[in-house]
């Protein structure tokens, strides 16, 4: 089976998701690829090999925003190429390229994907609904190629060695106006501590942390911990802090050792984004809110009352 | 500026829906509501009409049989709504949503086209991609910021890191993300007025859309099974009587985090 993983390159490494959806595509099929999207450095294209990539097609889009250049040339491709199965993580640029590549070859896009399962030449796509308390098993039924959307995580990246992939570069092709966007500058948020879909312990709070003010304590609290700050959409919407910390389904999917809900009920849209954490602390003063059905220990109160108390017994630690 | 806002109308989010056990549809219930992060697209379209002297058409596309979210969506402020609701669409995924929003967006002409990043209830979020890909448009997703100036859109796209500022000419598509604005409360006139509003409902033959291109038998795809998750152990919960905090300690100990 020939499948293809799409690779967005961002600071000269290919997104930590692309190498997750590399190491399954070596599970499920004999013939791996990787499209590149960026400068194509050749740490890059060496770490899509190591993860086992045999050729990496590298289109460089320069300022262009790249999802109709992207979407064309891969669609070119797969007409002469004829791949089974294209993945695309489930973040910004990978969606932009899936969704108008599919729209251009006219097939299905499975989105959410949490496992892959192909048999008999045929790929099903495992998602989860209902905050990750119940899965569907989808099937491909056109002929292809099928696209999968693939959730951050759902699978480990391990390198395979260090061959060094076939590079073929993809011109950029002509895609009249709708290949017009520029990016006219890139800004990068500021922020302390370890990276949050890399952190090993992360603090997130909610609204019920009541205000902006009230959430530095938040902030405390990971700083004592070495943890990274995390937050839910209704806390990013509110605007206390950046978007790039928001945990859940419309941001970013965590799986830490330890993760600290505070002030957050739980709604299904977060949940998705941290329910696979491997040990869930939550205080909340509703009983009743869904984040203790996936919590390991859960705290009803008052986390204005319990979270100050949690801070002056760890500094008297230190 | 005439501006296309894509909504839709959900099932509400605070009771969870249903799956039919013969076809695995969504149990879609006689009352569905606006999807709430469609507030967000909606204002930003009477913003860009309002600075322009423009006009914002709603374009809907779901079998939900009636059309309170709509009315929900029309007393915010838009002009009018195109809703497509189509037996023939049973079962459509977000491929087939994105051709008949483009085929009403194509028919109805538009200078911009504002969708949110996903639906709250299918949230395949690929919708606004393929719709800009069939209008032969550049797409300007996951926009935290928009702002217009004569005939070229900007806004500012959210990264991993942080934003990139894209531009384009007009037409364009914009895929908001919550927060990029502040939506307005209907008013009691608002809701009046929606009332009368006009609505039009054309049909997919109207639109040019075969079946075959639409509904479930259109979709490439074939739901085998439907099963619970896996349940994570339950865990303890405690009241906090004043030194719960203590039990966090112990389990962070436990942990070896601290």
């Amino acid at each position: 089976m020939r499948i293809w993983v799409f690779a967005e390159e961002v600071d000269g490494a290919p997104s930590s998701l692309s190498l997750e959806m590399l190491t399954k595509a070596r599970d499920l099929g004999d013939e791996i690829a990787a499209f590149l999207v960026g400068a194509g450095s050749s740490e890059a294209v060496a770490a899509l090999g190591a993860h086992g990539a045999a050729t990496v097609y590298h289109l460089d889009p320069g300022d262009i925003l790249p999802s109709a250049a992207a979407a064309a040339a891969l669609s070119e491709l797969c007409a002469s190429e004829s791949p089974d199965l294209l993945l695309f993580g489930l973040q910004p640029t990978d969606r932009d390229v899936a969704g108008r590549l599919a729209a251009r070859l006219g097939v299905a896009v499975l989105s959410n994907a949490v496992d892959i399962i192909t048999a008999d030449g045929s790929s099903r796509v495992i998602n989860e609904i209902l905050g990750g308390t119940t899965l569907v098993v989808t099937e491909f039924t056109d002929p292809g190629p099928h696209i999968a959307i693939v959730r951050p995580k759902s699978f480990t990246a391990e390198p395979v060695g260090s061959a060094e992939p076939t590079v073929v570069a993809v011109a950029v092709p002509d895609t009249a106006h709708s290949g017009s966007a520029r990016i006219t500058a890139s800004h990068a948020e500021k922020s302390s501590g370890p990276k949050l879909e890399e952190a090993d312990v992360i603090v997130s709070g909610g609204r019920g942390m009541g205000s902006e003010e009230h959430f530095a304590a938040v902030e405390e609290l990971a700083g004592l911990l070495g943890a990274a700050v995390g937050a839910t959409r209704a806390v990013v919407d509110a605007g206390w802090v950046p978007y790039s910390l928001q945990v859940g389904q419309t941001g970013k999917t965590v799986k830490p050792s330890v993760y600290i809900a505070l002030g957050i009920s739980g709604a299904m849209q977060h949940l998705v984004g941290m329910k696979d954490s491997a040990t869930i602390i939550a205080v909340n003063k509703d009983e009743e809110a869904p984040i203790f059905g996936v919590a390991d220990l859960g705290v009803v109160g008052d986390v204005h009352k319990v979270l100050p108390k949690l801070i002056e017994a760890l500094k008297a630690r230190h | 500026m005439k501006i296309a806002v894509c909504v839709k109308q959900i099932p509400d989010p605070a009771t969870p829906y249903e799956l039919d056990p013969e076809n695995h549809f969504v149990i879609r219930p006689a009352d569905q509501v606006l999807d709430d992060t469609d507030r967000y697209g909606i204002e930003l379209g009477l913003q860009l009409a309002e600075e322009t002297d423009g006009e914002v058409v709603l374009v809907s596309m779901s079998p939900a049989g009636n059309l309170q979210g709509i009315r929900q969506a029309l007393a915010m402020g838009a002009d009018k709504a195109i809703v497509v609701d189509d037996e023939a669409l049973r079962g459509s995924g977000a491929l087939e949503t994105a051709r008949v929003l483009a085929a009403a967006i194509e028919r109805e002409g538009a200078d911009l086209v504002i969708a949110g990043t996903e639906s709250t209830d299918g949230y395949a979020g690929v919708v606004p991609q393929m719709l800009a890909e069939f209008l032969g448009m550049p797409a300007l997703t996951f926009a935290r910021k928009v702002e217009h100036e004569s005939g070229t859109i900007r806004i500012e796209r959210q990264t991993g890191a942080g934003y990139d500022v894209v531009e384009s000419d007009l037409p364009a598509v914009v895929s908001v993300t919550s927060g990029a604005v502040e939506p307005r409360y209907p008013t009691f006139k608002g809701i009046m007025q929606a009332k009368q509003k006009p609505v039009e409902q054309p049909s997919c033959a109207e639109l040019g859309l075969e079946a075959a291109a639409v509904g479930y038998a259109g979709s490439g795809q074939d739901i085998k099974e439907v099963r619970p998750a896996p349940e994570r152990a339950a865990g303890v919960k405690v009241q906090d009587e004043g030194d719960a905090h203590q039990e966090i300690v112990r389990l962070l100990e436990q942990a070896k985090v601290i």
